[in-house]
């Protein structure tokens, strides 16, 4: 169990270092970051000077190997747009995309559950139409959209919840959170429904077919031949089968949620990692975008670890073949 | 605490804080982008200077039709070519209670000065300045300057002691650790409103100054401004009533902005110039089907691209209104207009198709188009509305629409381009000098002429005139300098001018502003109902 985690460990370094290498190939084509430091009548020499200050003009080798130095001591350098340490910067933003995506990916299990076990225990309901109908929405309808549907909705016609920013937050040390403040609860609605949408729809689907899989394998036939009431056979024979594939996409979908909260953050204005991952890019702001990009590698790493950790947990078949090897 | 002890404590905060609000004007700003740095020679921008503006002050400043205006200066003279001097306003404060002195202003112009100042460029002729007594000050140029009272504007004064305290007498590096630069997340100026609080990325407030020289036009108590990055998430604050005032509102939204019961839109024009660069520096175009040699050098054909746009047509349809149509490179308000000059050649589609071909294209021919899609108000349709203009007149030209970034990567420094759309506006000095010099005088690395000079248009007697106003101090006599510089460059078409931008700020009916050219909200002037 120890080798593997280490093991596992060990890569995602290798995945990082491949990361950085291709972001740091892409960076020659984002644009000119000088641009946006200075001022417009700014003289050629000084910004010539300025690109040689921050080693822009050198080979590619020798600047990703610069960085890998740099960041075995966690310097990930300055970013260009706000002055401020670029791992500092991100770290700083890191509560506030945890907490979206963590909320959202909550919203959606407590959702998504129920539904696709009602929907998978009952196939041909009406009710199964609605809510396969309304899962289908919530699959289609991009984010962007969804997000400002919600906006005009409930900030701007109802006045019921704020359409931007994240109120208040309290904070403790390193970590802030809404979650205790009133202002802090109302924004946190809106964005967590948003981004929660697609992958409340996700887990429906995958549930309810899962469970109609289950139920009609033999070990269920067994199970109602022996007698077992239909809540038995429902809730602790289909219901425990039908969660690990669903462990495995909520996550995997985790990864993908707090590497793009993106464009709900973008359009809630929620100051997290996303939002500013995108100003990065916008005003060509190197170093954050070198940490961001290698920071998400040794995330989803990471996650994926905690995912295959859970199998031995969950999958007694697992656990028996690694007491047996 | 008990419960009735919380119960009480709860009923007397929510007395006190309805008590408060009801006397308090406070106005919640949103705009695109945060304010980078609070340090006032660290960015010259106008985002960060519409905040900074009011909490700074410079010895001049401008009132509503950008006139300059006596400040923390009330008077000065030109005793010599190269020295001018400033008598200080008596009894003004900053915001910690400590008096201005001419010490003050010297060490804030040579903070100016240093190396990582962005105001730097704007006040290149500052040489030196001391203080022959607390009320005095004497800044001597490095060459005669006949503007430098004009640049002392874009140079707002510190507090030295303050400076000195928190680590801010050199101004902010945003490439090393900014923010152990006390100037950076910290103010102290002079100005109408004070800092209170900065959560960079989140939102920044300020208060009113009790104490300041000048009598209020406002009845603000405080200030905040929010960045809310994506347009459709600004006007919907507005709209839902969670912001007073969208100070970037997009075109697309004014309408709805408009027809919404309790909110209006105010716009104006800016002093802020669009036109077209063409590629008259090379003797074959980078992005074009014409080999061996370069159509933009004849006169005939830039008239020809000149004639086939129907600005009118573009302010209309695709500006709605918001564009001010104008055949000089400095728009009204800039020193330096004239309206006799600002004559535009006729929309003539037949006679631009005719120039072609006498010019020798009678098929017209292939060129690219760069163009900003993120930087000036409707540039890309702009430049989409441009491209079919000209294939009408057989002009094929392949738009290629691009982030600020990519745009400015290959404009600067090595100019790769064949044609493209481009804005300038004088920062700082509002004066049609630095028009001329940073965008009409032939290209010169070393002495940093010429710089978005973009198609490397080069004609040495305008040179020569540019650089004569450079040094007329007789106003009428520069004056006439600047309007014999216009009229060359219009006779050699150099660029194409074609609108000037407009501003379109969305707010609260109850908000009562007023709008300045130079797209810079000063709340000195903002009342709320």
């Amino acid at each position: 169990m120890l080798a593997f985690v280490l093991r596992r460990l060990a890569q995602s370094i290798v995945v990082m270092l491949a990361v950085a290498l291709v972001a740091f190939a892409l960076f020659n084509f984002v644009g000119d970051p000088v641009a946006n430091m200075v001022g417009p009548d700014t003289p050629l020499n000084e910004r010539a000077a300025i690109r040689e200050r921050l080693g822009l003009d050198e080979p590619l080798p020798l600047r990703y190997a610069r960085f890998v130095a740099h960041v075995a001591h966690g310097d990930f350098g300055v970013s260009y747009r706000t002055g401020e340490p670029a791992g500092r910067l991100i770290l700083s933003r890191l509560p506030a995309t945890l907490e979206l995506a963590l909320c959202s990916a909550l919203l959606a299990l407590i959702v998504g559950l129920p539904v696709g076990v009602y929907t998978g225990l009952h196939p041909k309901g009406a009710a199964t139409r609605l809510m396969l109908t309304a899962s289908l929405l919530g699959i289609s309808l991009p984010t962007f959209v969804v997000g400002l549907l919600f906006i005009m909705l409930f900030s701007v016609t109802l006045h019921w919840l704020p359409a931007f920013g994240r109120g208040e937050v309290v904070q403790f040390g390193l970590w802030s959170t809404g979650l205790l403040t009133r202002s802090g609860l109302a924004a946190l609605v809106l964005p967590s429904l948003t981004l929660g949408l697609f992958q409340t729809a996700l887990i429906v689907r995958l549930v309810r077919s899962e469970i109609l899989e289950t139920l009609r394998t033999d070990y269920i036939k067994f199970a109602r031949a022996r007698g077992l009431s239909e809540r038995v056979v429902h809730y602790r024979h289909a219901l425990k089968s039908a969660i690990m594939p669903v462990i495995t996409i909520s996550g995997l979908q985790l990864g993908a949620v707090i590497a793009f909260a993106i464009i709900t953050e973008t359009v809630f204005s929620w100051p997290g990692m996303g939002l500013l991952f995108l100003q990065s890019v916008q005003t060509v702001d190197i170093p954050v975008m070198a940490a961001y990009l290698v920071l998400i590698g040794f995330l989803f790493v990471v996650i994926n670890l905690v995912v295959d950790l859970l199998y031995f947990v969950v999958d007694p078949r697992l656990r028996l073949k690694s007491r047996a090897a | 605490m008990s419960g009735n002890k919380l119960l009480l404590a709860l009923a007397s905060l929510a007395i006190a804080f309805t008590v408060a609000t009801a006397e308090a004007k406070t106005l919640k700003i949103a705009g695109a982008a945060d304010i980078p740095t609070l340090d006032p020679h660290g960015k010259s921008d106008n985002n960060t200077l519409s905040f900074l503006g009011n909490i700074y002050e410079g010895l001049v400043r401008r009132d509503a039709a950008l006139k300059l205006q006596p400040a923390l200066a009330v008077s000065w003279s030109h005793p010599s070519e190269l020295v001018y001097r400033f008598k200080l306003r008596p009894n003004v404060k900053f915001h910690d209670g400590s008096a201005l002195a001419a010490a003050d202003v010297v060490f804030s112009f040579e903070r100016a000065v240093k190396p990582r100042s962005e105001v730097r460029t704007i006040f290149a002729s500052f040489k030196s300045a001391r203080a022959i007594d607390p009320l005095t000050v004497e800044v001597e140029t490095k060459w005669p300057d006949p503007l430098l009272v004009e640049r002392t504007y874009a140079v707002p004064i510190m507090s030295k002691a303050w400076a000195e305290k928190h680590n801010a007498v050199d101004p902010v590096d945003m490439n090393a650790n900014a923010t152990a630069n006390g100037a950076h997340r910290g103010a102290m100026g002079t100005g109408p409103f004070m800092l209170k609080s900065h959560q960079p990325g989140r939102s920044t407030v300020a208060v009113v100054n009790p104490n300041w020289w000048d009598k209020k036009a406002s009845n603000l108590t405080e200030v905040t401004y929010v960045p809310i990055p994506n347009a459709g998430t600004r006007t919907a604050a507005l709209l839902s009533g969670e912001i007073d005032l969208n100070y970037d509102l997009s075109i697309q939204d004014m309408a709805r902005v408009r027809a919404t019961p309790g909110l209006k839109v105010v716009a104006g024009p800016e002093i802020r110039t669009i036109f077209l660069a063409l590629d008259q520096s090379r003797d074959e175009l980078l992005e074009s089907n014409v080999k061996g040699k370069n159509p933009f050098k004849d006169i005939r054909v830039r008239k020809a691209v000149y004639q086939a746009i129907d600005i009118e047509a573009i302010r209309k349809h695709v500006m709605h209104g918001l564009s001010r149509p104008n055949a000089l490179m400095w728009a009204e308000r800039v020193n330096g207009y004239d309206k006799a000059l600002d004559k535009r050649f006729p929309y003539d589609p037949a006679a631009a198709k005719k120039l072609l071909a006498a010019a020798g294209y009678p098929n017209g021919f292939e060129v690219g188009f760069d163009c900003p899609n993120d930087r000036y108000l409707n540039d890309e349709e702009t430049c989409k509305a441009i491209t079919s203009m000209l294939a009408r007149v057989g002009i094929k030209a392949t738009l290629n629409a691009m982030p600020r970034g990519k745009w400015f990567a290959k404009l600067l420094p090595d100019y790769k381009i064949s044609m493209t759309l481009a804005g300038w506006f004088p920062l700082g000095v509002y004066d049609a000098a630095h028009t001329l010099t940073g965008v009409m005088s032939c290209r010169n690395r070393q002495q940093g002429r010429g710089i978005f000079n973009l198609g490397g248009y080069c004609n040495p007697k305008l040179d020569e005139v540019i650089k004569a106003s450079e040094r007329e101090f007789d106003p009428t006599k520069r004056l006439a300098l600047l309007r014999e510089a216009a009229r060359i460059h219009r006779d050699d078409i150099g660029h194409i001018p074609l609108h000037d931008s407009f501003i379109a700020w969305g707010m609260k009916a109850k908000v009562d502003v007023v709008q300045t050219a130079d797209n810079i909200l000063l709340w000195r002037y903002v009342t709320v109902k």
